[in-house]
């Protein structure tokens, strides 16, 4: 039991929850406006692969993180068109953009670095420490030498929660996810709605992929996302669709990453606590914890009618 | 009176057909003008051109005596016109304010959702549409989602209001607050476009009437001036029937036998509560009720859909309580169900394949499991013919025809089983006048030829005018049975309240 009073599992906890958060809301900007969206995997690579290219050409880990970031929003844009212009099946869609993010990373990591991989002298993210913060017992964990991107994506987490629910964009992108038709005969622009919570979503995501290559590490790998992506399609649904829910679910998965770190040597399978968060996802869409329900009009494209 | 909306000579063509071919329409201020057609006459197209949802091929729309052109719904409501679709534009999972300002949200960046439900409340005074501004819609009534309707087009500052098919969801009750509204809209000076194709609401509730069909209007009408006979012949473009002249009934023998029958349906309550009848060869057995008052569950229980808790039904003789629905359908009960493109026909199934759908297991149909086209061909042929399904196209889809079809095609599959009890419940819910004119013809030849009919219906008119026997329900339990000759609408109103037959005759002669 003593694991569970070691700070250190805590703080480990709220690092691992970052890479599932923010795609995970990054899925719930795309989904509420009614666009299914499996492609968080796909985005995240675009955006691990790009943020340590960028870092290296430009020698800035900050300009990294925003062209990674950017690389992702393009590659989710093109998904956005592909969904909402041209009213694709947004699954297979999604599938399509997993399946060529990873083909494309490994193709340019290999063409543009070699096969020493990215250098190793590629800047990376800082770390920080919240000086009063750090100092109070225990709490102290979560705030000291932390990646810069757990603070910004604390801030994300409350900036969308408030955008969402609180403001007149956010209300008319929940309507447009609900019944585009009602949207449209209000007066609203369906498809340029859409557009923006895919593309909100692509961005987000691709930060998250961003943190893996930049904020823990300074290189990129093969693969490196590892199904985070899907994980945090996961804790988008078991987090209601929302940011807060979404949120609240990475924690707890990060939960049982860290746990199976910490427990390695002590015979539990890291393997087993893997599991944890598609069971729990299984059991939410059951409504065996929780009724989870997705906007009404997730998924299905919309073609105006004139 | 200065005329607010002019349609002038309006076509719209679709892919093979003429939906709008010349319409003509003048709606004045502070009136309600209501377009009367069959289902397909054009009326929603005509709506959908006025409203921006379509553009006109040729032809011209005035307001306030200015041409106008509408590119899309936005430019229609910014130029004052509101409509009330007859499928709701609501999203149930938000409030009943959010749903109102959606679009022209009070505030900037933040939405100011207080100020938004006070502007909300403030209108609904103003209306006297009394609705909860921080209800979730889901959690409403479809009489208030309608008032939710109105009140957003109230919010976008409507000048005219149009309604789709208003009443087609709602109660009796819900139909009387909603004229209310509508008298008092109009009183505010806002004139009301009454979308119907039902003769005694129009009456009720309009100052002009407009016929349209096959695409046009044929003719403007003060209310004054109609009788139900002369817009209904208008309607449907010859002399139609409203009520049926029959022969006297001539029953023999018991079919059906319901004793004591106890029913409890899938959420535990029980709906049916001891109910004794019995409904003979060659005759309608009518069955009357407030909707929700167990008609459905003992229909459902007699066809075997849902399971029975007390009681015991014999059919010809033998014991069926506990019979399966296939079962009873191979003894000869058929069933005309209350939703028919739920649970009447597969929608994406063509005509040959819904008119086998209870039969297509059996000879001539199939044989070891496999199944031979031609018969089926033939069966379906035949069939279409019959019953004069248009069109008379056996490879067409199932959905592709409409809703007086659609039931023409269970009624020829359902009939044609030569089953020895039909039970029909609201066999012509949501058909034009002709159409039902065509079932209730049908529901008659089938009882002359001897056959037993069950006919569930919430239209007094409808239970009136064809049964033999009315059994009226209230509470799950059988109030009392009147011979259908002399019951009257006002006994069987009191009944359906719960009164007892003989007081209920009382109360019916003497007010």
């Amino acid at each position: 039991m003593s694991i569970l009073t070691n700070p250190q599992l805590w703080a480990s906890t709220l690092a691992m929850a970052v890479p599932l958060a923010l795609p995970a809301i990054g899925g719930t900007f795309s989904e509420r406006t009614g666009v299914v969206n499996i492609a968080m995997e796909g985005i995240m690579l675009m955006g691990a692969f790009f943020g340590v290219s960028f870092a290296y050409w430009t020698h800035s880990a900050w300009l990294g993180a925003i062209g990674g970031m950017l690389m992702g929003g393009l590659l989710s844009a093109v998904f956005a068109w592909a969904a909402i212009r041209l009213a694709a099946d947004q699954v297979v869609l999604g599938m399509a953009i997993n399946i060529f993010a990873a083909g494309l990373t490994t193709f340019l990591l290999d063409t543009v670095f070699g096969y020493g991989g990215t250098p190793p002298d590629t800047p990376q993210l800082p770390t920080w420490s919240i000086p009063g913060l750090s100092h109070i017992p225990f709490v102290g964990a979560f705030f000291t030498n932390q990646s810069v991107l757990v603070y910004i994506m604390l801030i994300l987490v409350g900036l969308s929660h408030w955008f969402l629910f609180h403001t007149r964009l956010g209300l008319r992108m929940r309507a447009v996810g609900e019944n585009p038709l009602a949207a449209d005969t209000a007066g609203l622009n369906v498809w340029r709605l859409r557009y923006t919570g895919v593309i909100i979503g692509g961005l987000l995501s691709a930060l998250g992929g961003v943190y893996l290559s930049l904020g823990i590490l300074n290189s990129f790998d093969v693969n490196m996302t590892n199904g985070r992506g899907y994980i945090a399609l996961a804790a988008m649904i078991f987090g209601k669709w929302t940011p807060l829910g979404s949120f609240g679910a990475s924690l707890l998965f990060g939960f049982a990453t860290a746990l199976g770190i910490a427990l390695q040597g002590n015979g539990i399978s890291a393997n087993l606590l893997g599991m944890l968060p598609y069971v729990l996802t299984i059991l939410a869409l059951a409504g065996l914890v929780g009724r989870s329900k997705p906007p009404a009009a997730d998924g299905i494209p919309y073609t105006p009618q004139r | 009176m200065t005329k607010f909306l002019e349609v002038i000579n309006l076509v719209k063509h679709f892919p093979g057909v003429k939906a709008n071919d010349g319409v003509n329409l003048t709606v004045h201020a502070g009136e309600v003008h209501s377009i009367l057609g069959e289902n397909g006459a054009g009326k929603s197209t005509l709506m959908k051109l006025i409203y921006g949802l379509y553009q006109p091929d040729s032809g011209e729309i005035r307001l306030d005596g200015k041409p106008v052109h509408f590119s899309s719904p936005r430019d229609a409501i910014r130029a004052g016109i509101g409509m009330v679709h007859q499928h709701f534009m609501l999203i149930p999972a938000l409030t009943v304010t959010d749903n109102i300002v959606l679009g022209d949200e009070p505030g900037g960046i933040r939405y100011h959702r207080s100020e938004a439900e006070a502007r909300v409340r403030a209108l609904s005074e103003q209306y006297r549409l009394h609705v909860d501004p921080t209800a979730r819609v889901e959690q409403l009534s479809v009489g208030l989602q309608q008032r939710v309707e109105i009140l957003k087009a109230l919010y976008r500052k409507a000048k005219l209001l149009i309604l789709d098919e208003p009443t087609a969801l709602l109660t009796p009750q819900e139909t009387e607050e909603l004229f209310a509204v509508v008298k008092h809209l109009k009183e505010q000076g806002i004139p009301v476009v009454f979308i119907s194709h039902k003769l005694d609401e129009v009456r009720a509730i309009a100052d002009t009437i407009t016929v349209m069909r096959a695409g046009k209007t044929v003719q403007t009408l003060p209310i004054g001036d109609a009788t139900p006979q002369q817009l209904a012949n208008l309607m449907v473009g010859r002399e139609v029937v409203l009520r049926i002249d029959k022969q006297p009934a001539n029953p023999s023998g018991v079919v059906l036998n319901v004793e004591n029958l106890h029913v409890v349906n899938s959420a535990r309550q029980e709906k049916v509560r001891g109910v004794s009848m019995q409904v003979r060869a060659g005759e309608i057995f009518g069955l009357a009720g407030i909707d929700g008052n167990g008609q459905t569950e003992l229909v459902d229980a007699i066809a075997g859909l849902l399971p029975v808790a007390g009681g015991r039904i014999h059919f010809q003789d033998q014991d069926i309580t506990h019979l399966s629905t296939a079962e009873r359908t191979a003894r000869g009960i058929a069933y005309v169900p209350q939703d028919r493109q739920l649970d009447g026909l597969v929608l994406d199934f063509t005509l040959t394949e819904n008119a086998i759908l209870r039969d297509f297991h059996k000879h001539p149909f199939s044989k070891f499991g496999v199944m031979f086209s031609q018969p089926a061909k033939a069966y379906a042929e035949k069939l279409i013919h019959l019953f004069d399904v248009r069109p008379k196209d056996i490879t067409r889809k199932a959905g592709d025809l409409s809703g007086g079809n659609q039931q023409k095609v269970i009624l020829a599959r359902e009939v044609s089983r030569e089953p020895q009890l039909l039970i029909a419940v609201q066999p012509t819910r949501g058909l034009d006048v002709g159409a039902i004119e065509g079932i209730h013809r049908q529901l008659l030849r089938l009882r002359d030829e001897g056959k037993a009919i069950l006919l569930v219906s919430l239209e007094l008119d409808e239970i009136l005018s064809l049964s033999d026997r009315i059994g009226v329900l209230h509470g799950g339990r059988l109030v009392g049975v009147v011979p259908g000759e002399t019951a009257t609408r006002e006994q069987l109103g009191l009944m359906m309240t719960g009164m007892s037959q003989e007081q209920a005759t009382k109360e019916g002669t003497t007010s």
